[in-house]
């Protein structure tokens, strides 16, 4: 194992550096400008059991240090995701990927799981019980300790891969849902999703996004990702990956510090698309200065 | 492997940033642009802003690279302060542009206000290509006019008109397509110039839109819209649209 490796959930990684879903579409955008295949892996664009066009436009708002979304969930379905959309991303990357999954319905999960889960390409399912931008599914999935648990265990039942259920961070006690979903079975937690936010334009005197709400997310996030993350990854027993705001090898190091096996980096995607690449290449030099050999051994330290 | 002809990021030096009118200005910029396309655009990182700004491409030439953008908020009027020699963080080869095989023999250009740096790339291509090429230049008052002389140096046939009929013919565009005998019409403008575009061009057409981007380059499905040939990406499928295929929702 080199001095970035860590494990996820049984299955190596070369580094610790995931871009997360929602921001890297189904990979091979990013491959146009650089090796996609120097990532631990990714998390692909949310897939749910249907088609889904999402919100009206628009779906973007700025913030300081940040942005809304409300995209809600937009994706060619599942059928599609595995007839077309892998075996072009198998020109491009020949890792294992992190499947994303959302749904609306205990069984639109399970559905959706259970068909890519039979995928070779497919090295975790990543379950989001956390959409803010969805009505009736999505995040409702995630708010509640007994629904969430629901969840875990439906796509345990028809799955043999590691399932990582990805958390809300809109939640008054984000540890008994991470709980639940341990006990349900889950083989990892993932968090943070978007924090929910709102932005007006004064000139309308309307929402800016369609949507009215989106999921705000960006480094204005980082400090209550980092906090959620430590509480969880001190409660739970499990593998967690840590998310929310981080654009740099020194949030990584730090997501790590607080409880992260692994990290996935999101809105940063977007701004600069190579920051994933640029993050891994600044590890070994941002390790020696903080005196980490490996940065397996700094998981939790904190 | 990244594949070669895509976006490609990289730092740009301004040269000169000057103002066209009171809220209009023209920057150019020093650096890679082999990659820009009539029709297509540019994304700037700017900073203490989140997001890149994504402006469209006006002309490009020997590695310099030129933009004409509005004053609208803060980050366009962080733009307008800029000096000489300050260097950008760029994406460049952004959006599908303009096909220019469509063109026929006279091919009819229409841009309005902030959509009107668009078409001189494309007057200055399809003039290249030996079309006898006309532009129709639609501003709202006579302060608020640019390029019509350059239109005019690179060759092409210019129509301007105004709302106020302060400058020109007065009106909007369309008032000024029947002058035109054309075979094709290229135009880029504000929604309900595109539509008004859409419903009296008389050939087929090719209109290029404007939708609020995360990323500018296809990852983040901001600016998604459907279409008659299914969902698409206003900055990665598009900006450039077929007359034939655009659903105007309501």
């Amino acid at each position: 194992m080199g001095r970035l490796s860590t494990t996820l959930c049984g299955i190596e990684l070369s580094n610790p550096v995931i871009p997360a879903s929602g921001t890297f579409g189904y990979g091979y955008e990013f491959a146009e400008i650089y090796d996609i295949n120097c990532l631990g892996t990714f998390s692909f664009k949310g897939t749910t059991r249907e088609s889904r066009f999402g919100n009206p436009t628009p779906r973007i708002a700025e913030c300081t240090a940040g942005m809304i979304n409300a995209v809600g969930l937009q994706n060619p379905g599942v059928e599609k995701v595995i007839s077309e959309e892998l075996p072009r991303l198998a020109k491009c990357f020949n890792k294992p990927v992190m499947a994303n999954v959302s749904g609306f319905s205990v069984e639109d999960y399970a559905y959706t799981c259970e068909k890519l889960d039979k995928e070779e390409q497919v090295g975790w399912l990543e379950v989001n019980v956390s959409c803010p931008n969805v009505h009736g599914g999505g995040m409702s999935f995630g708010t509640d300790p007994a629904a969430a648990a629901e969840v875990t265990r439906a796509v345990k039942a028809v799955t043999t891969k590691p399932v990582i259920i990805k958390l809300s961070p809109n939640v008054t006690d984000i540890v008994s849902i991470a709980k639940a979903c341990e006990e349900a079975g889950a083989d990892g937690i993932s968090l943070i999703n978007t924090l929910l936010g709102m932005r007006i334009d004064l000139r309308r005197r309307k929402p800016v996004i369609a949507n009215k709400m989106g999921g705000f997310s960006g480094s204005a996030i980082f400090p209550v990702a980092v906090r959620m993350v430590y509480q969880v990854a001190h409660a739970v027993n499990i593998p967690v990956i840590g998310m929310g705001g981080v654009a740099s090898a020194r949030d990584v190091i730090e997501m790590m510090m607080a409880g992260a096996c692994a990290v996935e980096i999101g809105a940063a995607n977007l701004i600069n698309p190579t920051v994933c690449r640029d993050i891994i290449n600044d590890l070994p030099a941002v390790m020696d200065e903080y005196k980490i050999e490996n940065i397996r051994d700094i998981i939790r330290c904190v | 492997m990244a594949v070669e002809g895509f976006m490609t990021q990289s730092i740009f030096k301004i040269i000169s940033n000057t103002p066209l009118t009171s809220s209009v200005y023209k920057m150019e910029l020093a650096g890679n642009c082999g990659d820009c396309v009539p029709g297509g655009f540019v994304n700037i990182a700017l900073s203490g802003k989140f997001l890149r700004r994504p402006i469209s491409v006006c002309d490009v030439s020997d590695g310099v690279l030129t933009i004409i953008y509005k004053v609208v908020g803060d980050g366009t009027a962080q733009m307008s302060a800029m000096l000489p020699g300050k260097e950008l963080d760029i994406l460049t080869g952004l959006g599908n542009g303009y096909d220019l095989a469509d063109s026929g023999e006279h091919p009819l250009l229409i841009g309005g206000g902030v959509g009107v740096p668009p078409m001189y790339l494309l007057a200055k291509r399809l003039l290249a290509e030996g079309k006898k090429v006309s532009v129709i230049l639609g501003f709202n008052t006579k302060d608020e006019i640019f390029y019509e002389e350059e239109f005019k140096k690179l060759g092409a046939d210019v129509f301007v008109t105004t709302v106020d009929g302060s400058y020109g013919i007065r009106g909007f565009v369309t008032d000024a397509m029947n002058s035109v005998d054309y075979t094709y019409v290229y135009t880029c403008g504000p929604e309900p110039m595109l539509r008004a575009v859409h419903r009296a061009a008389k050939t087929s057409a090719q209109l290029s839109f404007e939708e609020r981007m995360g990323c500018g380059f296809g990852a983040c499905m901001g600016c998604s819209c459907k279409t008659l040939t299914g969902y698409k990406r206003i900055c990665k499928d598009g900006p450039v649209m077929r007359k034939e295929e655009i659903l105007w929702e309501d």
